[in-house]
């Protein structure tokens, strides 16, 4: 339905973006495909992200969502489709390619070493040296005091950069993880599932620094099966299912609720209300999912972003 | 909202460290404590153990095993381990020997030409982990038998013996002697040059550790190899880097027991891998990775050396040394263990 290619210029003229001032997205997926083996794990996905702009991918698990920023991370090579960062056509070959290419991605498991001190974690991979050749050493002060400030930047007093990063709790972790992504001057910040494993307050924390990172102008990729939390964040929205999109929204098109249906599958939702009917299922069973079916219907079915 | 200062409140349940608490982080610490107390229980019973001469014969047992710990606690930090190290210090000797003689050049020549197989076993090493993903275990099991089996019959094939022919009528035997085998008066005592190549070791590896971008990607590796990969650290050559850096501790081993005694027996060595290890753990190298020190191998070493040396002052009898070990390796992971917990029981 949305296979076509984004209309560039119409999507950067129905959004007033100050901070974009090229006719180009920062980056740029269209009609992108994957397959493991004989697996198809993604076909067909189009999307944009630019600066200052929160970009959701929402779908259930299975639904392509990993795969989709692996191949924007660098950790896997599209198929087919074309990726490109600010209008030029890229594939990366490892996460090192993306970084440089000023993509960050903060994973579901954070890719921090819960063993290390904080200070370790956030310059890992990317440590200030200095000295000459066989006696470069780390300029340790000058990173401790680093990370201490861009922590305190984004909010969070840390009485201790020595300490395991292990050691903070979930919300804390991914922000030192958004930190550092921030820090190290990443233009697109991919966020895996940030919220999943949190709770009510720490997701809370959470969303509020996305908000803060898109405020300092980075395009970000909110990754997440929860509508709750991409609606209040997000600016456009792409629903995955089975590896296909299925929908791709301005924020002014859609609202909270025809969101969640969508994300809750009103087609398919029928498609089993009419299997357990013709099974003899029980009654109050099929009149559940039929309640169901009702409200996804009488949610409409919004306009779809121009895809 | 844009601006909005947003804070997390300070944990009012986590108190600030204090400087005690701080040393019991320390990885070492365990094996420190394990270490004074050794020293104190051998100097009550074995009033001998305290002369200089003793103490240099203890120094001198502990070097040969820790200036292996040094490279095998890098690797256990990196997340990996070696079973191979015990043969492969036999082999780089047996390279060196049999070499120069066979082809009757200056020593010099064969201790470049064991460099170079001492570091090519542990790239082998490194890198078949890193191709096939197979575990340490294996792949340096397969090496060891590999290596003893080379070991005995290259030997016998080239030698016609299972020792090789003495190496100190060559050119160059003097000069190489003194760099790996000779000693040095200090306060009237003669201490072995491996005690200074020992503690130069685990000076350079402590730096390497605490205060390169190599250290941290040693840590990094061995803690989470997933989460390095991701974040741009080169997990395949560090763990690579770090099979060699084994070799390179092997080689000047393999230099010191050829220099000393002039001649190798090919079968020697099987058994020692696991002295090395032991070192390493006992100085509290998680066999998981990403936690350990070098000083940690060079306390477990020391304990060997004293317990090994401490045995024979004591006038016991030295068959009690094996149960001995094992007790020590158990206590001081078990030290280890509660010590760690301890410390990062605020999860």
């Amino acid at each position: 339905m949305n296979a076509k290619q984004i209309d560039q210029q119409q999507l950067l003229k129905d959004e007033k973006d100050p901070l974009t001032h090229t006719p180009v997205h920062l980056l740029s997926l269209e009609n992108v495909g994957k397959h493991y083996g004989n697996i198809v794990a993604l076909t067909d996905v189009t999307m944009a992200v630019d600066n200052g702009r929160v970009t959701c991918v929402l779908g259930d698990n299975g639904a392509g969502k990993s795969t989709l920023i692996k191949i924007i991370a660098g950790l896997h090579q599209h198929d087919e489709g074309v990726l490109h960062i600010m209008g030029e056509e890229r594939k990366f070959g490892s996460p090192r390619d993306a970084l440089d290419a000023g993509i960050a991605t903060v994973y579901q498991d954070l890719a921090v070493v819960p063993l290390m001190p904080i200070w370790r974690n956030f310059f890992l991979g990317s440590e200030l040296t200095s000295g000459f050749g066989p006696f470069k050493s780390m300029d340790v002060q000058k990173m401790k005091d680093i990370t201490k400030k861009e922590l305190a930047d984004m909010g969070i007093d840390l009485r201790d950069v020595e300490q395991p990063i292990g050691q903070l709790s979930g919300g804390e972790r991914q922000c030192v993880a958004i930190a550092r992504a921030v820090y190290f001057g990443a233009k697109v910040l991919i966020l895996d599932e940030p919220t999943a494993a949190l709770g009510v307050k720490q997701s809370g924390v959470v969303l509020r620094y996305i908000l803060q990172a898109r405020d300092r102008g980075l395009g970000v990729i909110f990754i997440t099966h929860n509508p709750h939390h991409a609606f209040p964040v997000g600016d456009r929205f792409l629903l995955l299912k089975r590896g296909k999109s299925i929908g791709y929204y301005d924020k002014k098109d859609i609202t909270l609720d025809e969101l969640t249906a969508q994300m809750a599958g009103g087609a398919e939702l029928a498609e089993l209300a009419h299997e357990l009917e013709q099974l003899g299922g029980h009654g109050d069973i099929v009149k559940e999912v039929q309640a169901e079916v009702a409200e996804a219907a009488s949610a409409g079915t919004p306009t779809q972003l121009r895809a | 909202m844009a601006n909005a200062v947003l804070t997390i409140a300070t944990d009012e349940r986590v108190s600030a460290r204090n400087p005690l608490q701080k040393l019991l982080v320390r990885p070492e610490i365990g094996a420190l404590v394990g270490a004074l107390v050794l020293f104190v229980f051998f100097s009550a019973i074995a009033p001998v153990f305290l002369q200089p001469s003793s103490l240099a014969t203890v120094l001198y047992g502990s070097s040969t095993i820790g200036i292996m710990a040094v490279g095998v606690a890098l690797l256990m930090i990196g997340g990996e381990f070696d079973l191979s190290t015990g043969v492969a210090v036999i082999t780089s000797a047996l390279s060196a020997s049999m070499f120069s003689w066979y082809f009757s050049t200056n020593v010099w020549v064969g201790v470049a030409f064991a460099l170079v197989v001492s570091l090519g076993i542990g790239f082998i090493n490194g890198w078949i982990l890193v191709k096939t993903k197979l575990p340490s275990f294996i792949v340096t099991l397969a090496s060891f038998l590999m290596l003893a089996g080379l070991n005995l019959g290259l030997t016998r094939m080239i030698g016609g013996a299972v020792a090789t022919p003495s190496v100190s009528d060559l050119d160059g035997f003097d000069a190489a002697r003194v760099l790996f085998a000779s000693t040095v008066k200090i306060a009237g005592v003669d201490v072995t040059i491996t005690v200074f190549i020992w503690i130069a070791l685990v000076a350079v590896a402590s730096w390497v550790l605490l205060r390169t971008k190599v250290g941290n990607w040693i840590f990094a590796s061995g803690g989470d190899a997933n989460a390095a990969r991701a974040v741009g650290v080169p997990v395949t050559k560090t763990k690579i880097g770090l099979f060699m850096a084994v070799g390179f501790c092997g080689w000047i081993l393999g230099m010191h027991n050829l220099f000393a005694f002039n001649t190798v027996q090919s079968g020697e060595g099987v058994g020692n891998e696991f002295l090395y290890i032991i070192a390493a753990v006992i100085g509290g190298c998680l066999l998981t990775g990403g936690y350990g020190s070098a000083v940690g191998g060079a306390i477990g070493a020391f304990i060997f050396g004293m317990a090994n040396k401490g045995i024979v002052y004591a006038q016991w009898n030295p068959d009690w040394f094996k149960f001995f070990l094992g007790l020590m390796l158990l206590l001081a992971t078990i030290v280890n263990l509660i010590v760690k917990r301890r410390a990062d029981s605020s999860k």
